[in-house]
C-alpha cells in the first residue's frame, strides 16, 4: 500500500473510532403492542432501534420516516436511524398478527 | 337479464343512498359500445364473528344487509364481497365455524351469482388455507356482459403483498385483453398507498397499477377501510366501500385507528353496501344503508 493511501486510511479509521456508538433502543413487539410504544429521540442523535418479537412475525413500519423492518421470531431486527426533523411520527405493525393488529402501533417523538 | 331503466335505478338509489358517477374513457372504438348494461352489488367487511361495543347488533347486521339486498327489484346480476367476510381468530376451528356460518347466511341471498374474496381477517393468519377450503381460489378473473373482472388477493400474505407469482398471473390475464377493454378489479386492500401509517396500502400495489395502467378503462372496487372513499391514480379510479360491522375514521383524522363509536340515536350509521350500475361509458355508484331511514 502506498504511504499516502495508508495515512488516509489510518486517519479515516481513527475518526471512525472516535465516534460514540449509537444508542441502542430495545423494543419488544408482542400481541398487540410495542413496548415501549412511545420513543423520544433527539434531533441528530444516531440510534439503533432493536426489535424483537415474543410470539409471531411482526412488522415495524414508519412510512413518514421511511423506516421499515420485518420482525421475525428468534432474531433481532436492527434499524439504524438519525432523526433529521422534529415532530411526532406514527409507526404501526404492518404484518397482520391477529385480532388486535389494527391497534398495534406507536409514535416516535423527535425533539431538539 | 332485463335492461335497467335509468330512472328506475335512480329511484332505487334515492332510498337513503348517495349516487356517485364514475366516468370511463370514452373510446371511438366499438368495443365499449357493444356491451349490455347491468348492475351488481358490493358488500364488504362483514366481519362475521365480531363482538364488541362498536356494533351491539353484530349478529344482526349481515342478515339485515342480506334482507336489504334481497329487497332490491330488480335483483343484481351478481354480488361481490370484497373481503373480511369473517373476523379473525387465532383458533383455526373457530375460523372454520365462522366461515361455515357466513356461507350459510349468504345462501339466503336471492341472487345466486356470488363472487367472494378474502380479507386479512379471513386469510392472513393461515395464508388463506381455511378460506380456500370453503370458497376456492383467492384470485381469479371472469367476464360478465363485456366487462372483464379480476379479483386480486392482497391479504393471504400477512405482509400485505400481492406477490410476484400472482402479479405474473395478472400480467398474463391482462395480456389477453384489448387495451380498450372494460376492466374491473375487485380486491380488499387499496392498491395505492392511501394511508400506510394505518396499514391502508398494498406493499406491491404499485406493480399491479403499473400493469393496469396501459388499459384505458380500469376501475377498482375494494374494502378494508370501512368507509366510502374515491381516488384516482392517473385514469384508474379506486372506490372503497362501507363496512357492514363498524365504520372507521377518515385516514389520519384521529390518533388511533379505532372504530367509530356506535350511536344508539342513529344505529347502523356509516354502514351499508353499494350498488354499481355498469353503463356503456360509466359506472353509477349508489351507497345504500343497512336500514332505510
Amino acid at each position: 500500500m502506498k504511504r499516502r493511501a495508508f495515512l488516509a486510511l489510518s486517519v479515516a479509521s481513527a475518526a471512525w473510532a472516535d465516534e460514540p456508538a449509537p444508542r441502542v433502543i430495545p423494543i419488544t413487539a408482542r400481541k398487540f403492542e410495542f413496548v415501549p410504544a412511545e420513543l423520544a429521540l433527539k434531533l441528530g442523535e444516531p440510534v439503533v432501534l432493536e426489535f424483537a418479537t415474543e410470539d409471531v412475525h411482526m412488522g415495524f413500519d414508519a412510512p413518514s420516516l421511511g423506516l421499515h423492518a420485518d420482525i421475525l421470531p428468534g432474531r433481532l431486527a436492527r434499524v439504524p436511524f438519525t432523526p433529521s426533523k422534529e415532530g411526532s411520527f406514527e409507526f404501526a405493525c404492518d404484518v397482520f398478527c391477529g385480532s388486535g393488529h389494527e391497534e398495534m402501533g406507536g409514535v416516535i417523538i423527535v425533539h431538539a | 337479464m332485463q335492461g335497467i331503466d335509468r330512472r328506475q335505478f335512480l329511484k332505487v338509489a334515492g332510498l337513503g343512498g348517495l349516487v356517485f358517477a364514475s366516468g370511463l374513457a370514452r373510446g371511438a372504438d366499438s368495443y365499449t359500445q357493444a356491451q349490455d348494461e347491468f348492475f351488481f352489488v358490493q358488500l364488504s367487511d362483514t366481519h362475521w364473528g365480531f363482538q364488541g361495543a362498536p356494533n351491539p347488533d353484530a349478529a344482526g347486521t349481515l342478515p339485515k344487509a342480506i334482507a336489504a339486498v334481497n329487497a332490491l327489484d330488480p335483483q343484481p346480476d351478481f354480488i361481490v364481497f370484497t373481503g373480511d367476510l369473517t373476523h379473525t381468530t387465532d383458533d383455526p376451528a373457530e375460523r372454520r365455524r365462522r366461515l361455515t356460518q357466513f356461507k350459510e347466511l349468504i345462501s339466503g341471498l336471492r341472487t345466486k351469482q356470488i363472487r367472494l374474496m378474502p380479507g386479512e381477517h379471513d386469510a392472513s393468519l393461515d395464508s388463506g388455507e381455511a378460506y380456500r377450503e370453503f370458497f376456492g381460489q383467492t384470485h381469479y378473473s371472469f367476464a360478465h356482459k363485456g366487462v372483464h373482472f379480476i379479483a386480486l388477493d392482497n391479504v393471504s400474505d400477512p405482509t400485505g403483498r400481492i406477490g410476484d407469482e400472482q402479479l405474473a398471473w395478472l400480467a398474463a390475464d391482462l395480456a389477453r385483453q384489448p387495451k380498450d377493454a372494460r376492466i374491473v378489479v375487485l380486491t380488499h386492500r387499496p392498491l395505492f398507498p392511501l394511508y400506510p401509517q394505518w396499514d391502508w396500502a398494498t406493499k406491491d400495489g404499485d406493480k399491479a397499477i403499473e400493469l393496469l395502467m396501459p388499459y384505458k378503462n380500469v376501475t377498482v372496487f375494494y374494502g378494508h377501510i370501512h368507509q366510502e372513499h374515491h381516488f384516482k391514480t392517473a385514469h384508474i379510479e379506486h372506490h372503497a366501500a362501507r363496512s357492514l360491522i363498524f365504520p372507521l375514521p377518515a385516514a389520519g383524522s384521529v390518533p388511533k385507528r379505532a372504530p367509530v363509536a356506535w350511536d344508539p340515536a342513529q344505529p347502523y350509521r356509516g354502514l351499508g353496501f353499494r350498488q354499481i350500475e355498469a353503463e356503456r361509458d360509466e359506472y353509477k355508484l349508489a351507497e345504500l344503508p343497512v336500514i332505510k331511514a
